[in-house]
């Protein structure tokens, strides 16, 4: 059952759209916002909330790369892999990264701590190569970097 | 006039005002500079026609990659008391286009100004409301754009009545959840109407028929913070700040391996060797350059013979490319081009919406091809493979310009790094690795 809070704000976002199934995105990531991902019984609640179908909006779910269907950890490490961030070496972050955390990308740790995906460029470029972590921006890093990086993240 | 011979004036009129410490200009601070003085000068001196001519005036063509002329684009929207409302406008702020980062440092440092370019460019196509489609990575740009439309509401540059002018403009910032195809014009449509963000037949244009069957135009974020400027210093100052005939100032970029990677405000029309050499600083220490695409991931290879044409849209189009968004990506001696290629096309396999069969199953199967090649598994014939698929995917043959896109750094790959490929294939193996 979602809570009464994301209820709220879901309602809340209706108004900012012309029509309710407008707000599909968005009322979406309010229930990862407080749940991390979305599972198919708050997907039904959803769609029940923007009058469409669980299957449509399911397709709209599965299209977007940042709507999690399925458990994340606490912590989302988005590894950019485009192409300013290969040029710089993002392999040889990526592969410290999987070493590290002993997942590959997809995966999450047994401690449910991180969760690695790759992602297509972040738009900093200038400080290639990067990751993304819980919305933030890390830029120019190299592997020796990664474990003190990620120790500020519990 | 002769192009060779236009001095432009130099001025920065996107990023002058930007703050040093890398902080957003407070709805003070812009207002003090002179913001939201073209707003006040559209709405009280000028006809929402007056604003459409002086912008086709000025010879503004948008900054997303297409360089389509922003007047001429408005000018398709039905104007006068029979026109169908409501109608709406978007600032393209999906910036997904891989090496691209322009956008955000103009919503980072100006958002304001985004905001005022909007609120003019909705008034000159007489639009109900406004949404900025904004990629959700760009978690900062989101903060610093809700803190500028709040402030704007509270000042009465949106909402009703704006500035007692009658003109009413409501604004939304819509964060998406990533896909780059949503920054296809109409996969974007589609995705602000809750739907999955495939692309819609042409015509009808989204000028007659956009969001919800509106009419609608999508500017690209850089092509609306240019606009409050235009109105305010006019068509003419505008085109003064070009080496060429289209008007403005361009933010270049350029990343990759060289000396300072970064962003710049430069006439339109700057060359290529400028960019790379002066504000890039060249190649960092040891590497040596071979390449660049112009314009993000989707513009075909410039070499060492084009680095003196100038970056506009004719120029490189003139060298066999695009100028796309502007922001290279520098390739050097060190990178392979097999690698770089397929790296690529990787990239726009993975973001191909599915919706057609070409691009779908066309770009997996050159993906395969490429990684054959690289890892020493490439045959005799694969080069001519991947020519037919770049005929295959051409412009034409797709609903939109993801698949075209794609293949142009290939295609140009095939032509000045063939050598490069061939050692591939006959080595069995990469020869940089």
């Amino acid at each position: 059952m979602l809570t009464e809070t994301e209820r709220r704000e879901i309602e809340q976002e209706l108004k900012s759209y012309g029509r309710k199934r407008a707000a599909g995105v968005e009322a979406l990531k309010i229930v990862q916002r407080h749940r991390g991902w979305v599972s198919d019984e708050h997907l039904e609640e959803v769609a029940g909330i923007l009058g469409v179908t669980p299957d449509e909006l399911d397709g709209t779910a599965t299209f977007y790369s940042l709507v999690f269907r399925r458990e994340v950890g606490r912590h989302v490490i988005l590894v950019c892999d485009s192409i300013s961030c290969w040029i710089t070496g993002y392999e040889d972050i990526l592969c410290r990264l999987q070493n590290v955390l002993g997942i590959g990308l997809g995966g999450t740790t047994p401690d449910g701590r991180f969760t690695l995906l790759p992602v297509c460029c972040l738009g900093v470029c200038e400080q290639a190569p990067a990751v993304l972590i819980d919305g933030k921006v890390h830029g120019n890093l190299s592997p020796e970097k990664i474990e003190s990086l990620l120790e500020k993240y519990e | 006039m002769n192009e060779k011979e236009k001095r432009p004036n130099i001025e920065r009129p996107l990023t002058k005002d930007m703050r040093t410490d890398g902080q957003a200009l407070d709805i003070k601070e812009y207002v003090r500079a002179g913001g939201y003085g073209g707003l006040r000068k559209a709405l009280r001196e000028m006809t929402p026609g007056d604003v459409q001519k002086a912008v086709s005036d000025s010879n503004l063509r948008g900054r997303g990659g297409a360089g389509f002329p922003t007047g001429k684009k408005w000018s398709f929207v039905p104007m006068g008391k029979d026109a169908p409302h409501p109608g709406f406008l978007i600032s393209n702020s999906d910036e997904m286009e891989p090496g691209t980062f322009k956008d955000r440092i103009l919503m980072e440092g100006n958002p304001h100004q985004l905001i005022e370019g909007m609120i003019i460019s909705s008034y000159a196509i007489q639009a109900d409301y406004a949404y900025i489609f904004l990629r959700m990575e760009y978690g900062e740009s989101a903060k610093r754009l809700s803190k500028a439309i709040a402030e704007a509401y509270a000042n009465n540059y949106l909402g009703k009545n704006i500035l007692g002018s009658g003109y009413s403009l409501e604004m939304r910032l819509h964060l998406s959840a990533g896909r780059y195809m949503c920054g296809e014009e109409t996969g974007l449509l589609n995705s602000l109407e809750g739907r999955r963000a495939t692309p819609r037949a042409k015509p009808p244009y989204p000028q007659l028929c956009g969001l919800w069957g509106k009419p609608t135009v999508v500017n690209n974020a850089e092509t609306l913070s240019n606009v409050p400027h235009i109105v305010k210093n006019g068509a003419q100052w505008f085109r003064g700040l070009s080496c060429t005939d289209d008007g403005g100032t361009k933010i270049y970029g350029a990343s990759g391996k060289v000396r300072r990677p970064g962003a710049w405000e430069l006439p339109l029309g700057t060359t290529v060797r400028e960019i790379l050499e002066e504000h890039a600083g060249g190649m960092r220490e040891g590497l040596r350059f071979r390449g660049l695409l112009p314009g993000g991931a989707s513009t075909g290879f410039l070499i060492e013979e084009h680095l003196d044409i100038r970056m506009d849209f004719d120029s490189v189009q003139k060298a066999g490319s695009r100028m796309g968004t502007g922001t290279m990506i520098v390739m050097d001696d060190r990178t392979c081009p097999v690698g770089m290629v397929r790296n690529l096309i990787k990239f726009f396999a993975r973001e191909s919406c599915g919706w057609c069969t070409p691009c779908r199953d066309g770009l997996p199967w050159v993906e395969d091809i490429l990684h054959a090649i690289e890892t020493g598994k490439g045959r005799h014939g694969d080069l001519e493979l991947l020519e037919e698929h770049c005929a295959l995917l051409a412009p034409g043959n797709t609903y939109c310009a993801l698949a075209p896109g794609a293949v142009e750094p290939l295609q140009s790959a095939l032509r000045y790094f063939r050598e490069d490929f061939e050692r591939h294939i006959t080595q069995k193996s990469c020869p940089w690795r």
